[in-house]
């Protein structure tokens, strides 16, 4: 039987924000992030690296929380849907995947937010090609990605216009 | 508000963060609940020792089948299920014990000290086996031969005489395989037990049917039962009846007197299943030298799994709907469920009609070609007129078939490129039909289906209370479109207060396509009802709201309406299994696929799908048209990648990595028409478009292979080994298709 590990108290680079939690260190990013910061905007659907729900930006890139242990992100940037909006302005993607409708049960919602929105900063004039593969590792069973991949177009073209 | 693309009314939450689902849920004092999961297919158990387990560090209660000894099944006519396996294990993965504990991997390493003794069965795993006698039953209550679980024997007009009226006679087998909803969010159910009454939040699409089934497994009033559902991480019919580990949470939640949590991993999802069926099919069509159906004998087989589900609608499902697109004077019907050592197949999107639309469908194309008909021309004029009765006595008001082809077909110019593009080019057509909403609950009572209560405060704040589930499809929306159009608000000023049974009266629940229409209906009936006070104080309807309400609440007291829906009661004529099929409506659909097939690869890809819809009336197009996307999205992954198989005994592909779904690379385009037929009963005309969407999609796949390699698969799903074994089975075929094309 494994024991179960003390916690470790670590500071973390969170939504902006400099917190300290302390958790289990087998602890995946996922798991602290959902039970020991209570932020449960971050999804779970597999929980193997298989499905994308679970996509936060780790220093502005995409990356699966189920696969990271919340140990190795100390000194890291974490950006989790709740961190996406700024000042109760939405991210021009958020926006568009409500103008759109892009979002149905909306569980895959914020993994799918957060890798568009790191495709929006890296490259502000994606194709349909380029939105199609950068979101090829988030899966969705409602939208067949139309709504998500016309919601990323628009969004890139929101953003330009703010430019 | 109706007929516009509004946001839906979740849609900040959801793209915040915000949205609760039942695992982001917690309460003070939660324990963790783990299901120890059979690893025999079919087996006695002998012995359950929980000695061990119950001494690991953190665990505060284990569960057996000895504590909750009562039989339960979603229809009343297959209560052959209980929480925990009692007496005997059926597939690899059905429940047997719960460790509940302080967190969840105290749980899980719990799991391993239980100790089970099994004396091994030998296993029944395809149709072909269930139909033998000389293998051990499954269910040994059963009187029915082999390891039939349900038979259904259905004849209508004289289908003698049809086949003997028929210039040509068509004989074909198809095969449909099993697949599942695979639902982003895994299942989930928190339970509470707290002054003698018992609260589950879960993510079911049917907490009305929860509550009824967990009063009787748990044996307490219904009354000291609540059941939420929050918001759902996609159902697609997944989600629809009542699952061990919500039934285990209540019951260990009253055992220790603590709130517990029991979240499904993926895999664990794969063993709950409820999944589409696998069905094998005959077909029989006698036809007219013009292509006039004569008589049509069907034929299916369905691989149930180990338990009823809600296979006995699933077998009827499969022979209920053919009449309801085309005209056929005779048809006969005969079904069969087996029970094999699988997770249990149920209703997955379609339910039971995508089988047996493939087999349709595709036949009708090779119908067509043989007699040298346009095959679009050809089923314009084969298909049911609106506003008249099938063979099988369905009820049918609005039909938009001969529209939606129409539509897809001047879209995609498919007369013009049927049979004239290069080789491995090809178009493909079919048509569909599905309900909106079952006629008949799943339990005989003669109270509404659905019913809703509106509230208006005299803040100028309407709330509309009602049973519906939201699990993605937009019902809550629905709701609040419907209310503040009757009401002339704003949907921003509508709450929606819904899946909760002590809050909300009863709606059936988020299946059979029923929620807009039925629950639509029911809203509609109570806002009108709080319209009429309101209009009685203001008629000109010319102060602002919020003080026609105080006007209305100061002359009536609180403002109150109440609604409802029944569905009619001449939907169906009056024979055994006349209780599935009948709809107050049907919604039709038309899909067009161009694909192109790489003949040394087997690779099929799709250059396009283009469907038309009959919705009756728009209510928010662009919600519409994601459920379009949606269905043909799925009904894409049907007919290429998604696949429930089994190695031996077990599932092969429990995770979402090898059960192929489709990303957004793999998902074609898709042009989406609506057609609107405006029904004279759905709420402001309007019919279902969930389901029906996805049934056409994988036959015009089929036919547009057909068309490009002139193979006819008659087997899914269409995976480059099949198609490179079809063709090379087909050389000839191959050879004279290439010298006929250009």
């Amino acid at each position: 039987m494994v024991p179960t590990a003390s916690k470790v108290l670590r500071r973390l680079r969170l939504n902006g924000a400099s917190v300290e939690c302390a958790f289990s260190p087998n602890k995946t990013l996922l798991e602290v992030l959902r039970e020991d910061l209570g932020l449960t905007g971050t999804k779970h659907g597999c929980e193997l690296g298989q499905c994308g729900a679970c996509t936060v930006l780790i220093d502005g890139e995409p990356q699966l929380a189920c696969l990271l242990l919340a140990v190795d992100c100390e000194d890291r940037e974490i950006l989790t849907i709740e961190g996406l909006a700024k000042h109760g302005r939405l991210h021009p993607l958020q926006k568009a995947f409500i103008d759109t409708g892009a979002t149905q049960c909306g569980y895959c919602t914020p993994g799918m937010i957060l890798s568009g929105a790191a495709l929006l900063s890296a490259n502000p004039n994606p194709t349909k090609e380029d939105a199609k593969a950068a979101l090829s590792g988030n899966l969705c069973r409602c939208t067949g990605y139309a709504k998500i991949i016309e919601a990323v177009m628009l969004a890139a073209e929101a953003m330009r216009h703010d430019r | 508000m109706i007929g516009k693309r509004l946001p839906r009314i979740d849609a900040y939450a959801k793209a915040t963060g915000q949205a609760v689902y039942a695992d982001d849920m917690a309460l003070p004092r939660m324990l963790f609940g783990k299901l120890l999961r059979s690893t025999r297919a079919h087996a006695q158990i002998v012995r359950i020792d929980c000695s061990d387990a119950l001494r690991c560090p953190g665990v505060v209660a284990i569960a057996d089948g000895s504590e909750l000894p009562v039989r339960y099944g979603i229809l009343p006519s297959s209560q052959d299920e209980t929480v925990f396996a009692i007496g005997k294990v059926r597939y690899v993965g059905e429940p047997i014990a719960a460790v509940v504990a302080e967190d969840e991997l105290l749980a899980q390493q719990a799991l391993s000290r239980i100790r089970v003794e099994y004396a091994p069965l030998p296993s029944v795993m395809t149709i072909e086996d269930a139909l033998r006698d000389d293998l051990p039953k499954i269910h040994e209550d059963s009187r029915k031969a082999g390891n039939v679980h349900k038979e259904a024997h259905l004849v209508f007009g004289d289908l003698e005489a049809g086949f003997a009226a028929a210039d040509h006679v068509f004989e074909d087998d198809y095969f449909y395989e099993g697949n599942t909803h695979a639902a982003m969010e895994e299942h989930s159910a928190l339970a509470q037990c707290s002054d003698g009454k018992i609260t589950i939040w879960t993510s079911s699409q049917t907490p009305h049917y929860l509550h009824r089934i967990a009063a009787s497994v748990l044996d307490v009033p219904a009354a000291r039962l609540r059941i939420v559902a929050p918001f759902i991480g996609g159902g697609f019919g997944g989600k629809t009846e009542p699952f061990h580990h919500e039934l285990a949470a209540a019951h260990l939640a009253r055992k220790t007197g603590r709130p517990v949590k029991f979240t499904l991993t993926r895999e664990e999802v794969f063993y709950a299943h409820r999944g589409r069926h696998p069905v094998k099919m005959k077909i029989k069509t006698g036809v007219k030298n013009d292509g006039t159906i004569t008589a049509c004998h069907l034929q299916t087989w369905l691989d149930g799994g180990a338990y009823g589900s809600y296979g006995i609608a699933s077998t009827y499902y499969t022979g209920a709907l053919t009449p309801v697109t085309y005209e056929i004077p005779a048809y006969a019907f005969d079904g069969c469920r087996v029970y094999t050592n699988k997770p249990p197949c149920g209703p997955k999107r379609g339910h039971g009609t995508p089988q047996p639309r493939f087999a349709v469908e595709a036949q009708l194309d090779k119908i067509a070609d043989a007699l040298g008909l346009d095959a679009a021309e050809y089923r314009k004029r084969i298909a049911v007129e609106p506003h008249s009765r099938s063979v099988n006595g369905l009820r049918i008001t609005s039909c938009g078939l001969r529209e939606c082809i129409d539509a897809v077909s001047d879209r995609t110019h498919y007369q013009r490129k049927h049979a004239a593009l290069p080789l491995g080019r090809g178009i493909g057509l079919a048509a569909s039909t599905y309900m909106c909403g079952a006629g008949l609950p799943i339990y005989w009572n003669a109270m509404p289906h659905s019913a809703a209560i509106v509230k208006a405060d005299r803040g100028g704040g309407v709330t509309v209370y009602c049973g519906v589930s939201e699990c993605g499809q937009g019902s809550q929306n629905m709701l609040a479109v419907i209310v503040a159009e009757t009401l002339g608000i704003d949907t921003k000023d509508v709450s929606v207060c819904a899946g909760d049974t002590d809050l909300a009266p009863v709606d059936l629940g988020s299946y059979s396509s029923r929620v807009t229409f039925m629950a639509g209906n029911a809203a509609r009936q109570a806002a009108d009802s709080v319209r009429a006070q309101i209009d009685a104080v203001d008629p000109e309807r010319t102060m602002p709201f919020p003080q026609a309400v105080a006007l209305a609440e100061a002359r009536f007291g609180p403002l109150v309406g109440v609604g409802s829906y029944t569905p009619p009661k001449d939907l169906s004529g009056d024979y055994k299994g006349s209780g599935v099929g009948p709809s107050p409506a049907y919604s039709y659909s038309a899909c067009v696929a161009e694909v192109s097939v790489d003949l040394e690869t087997g690779r099929v890809d799709i250059e396009k799908i283009t469907l038309a819809h009959d919705i009756g009336r728009s209510l928010n197009p662009a919600m519409v048209e994601g459920q379009i996307e949606g269905g043909v999205y799925m009904g894409v992954g049907e007919a290429f990648f998604e696949a429930s198989t089994f190695r031996d005994v077990l599932h092969l592909t429990p995770n979402l990595l090898e059960y192929k779904t489709p990303t957004s690379l793999d998902t074609p385009d898709v042009d989406t028409i609506i057609v609107e037929t405006d029904d004279p009963e759905g709420p402001f005309g309007a019919k279902e478009v969930g389901q029906g969407p996805l049934v056409p999609i994988v036959p015009a796949i089929a036919n547009a292979i057909a068309d490009a390699i002139g193979v006819r698969l008659n087997a899914t799903p269409f995976t480059p080994e099949r198609i490179l074994k079809a063709v090379a089975n087909n050389d000839r075929a191959l050879r004279l298709h290439a010298q006929a094309k250009p």
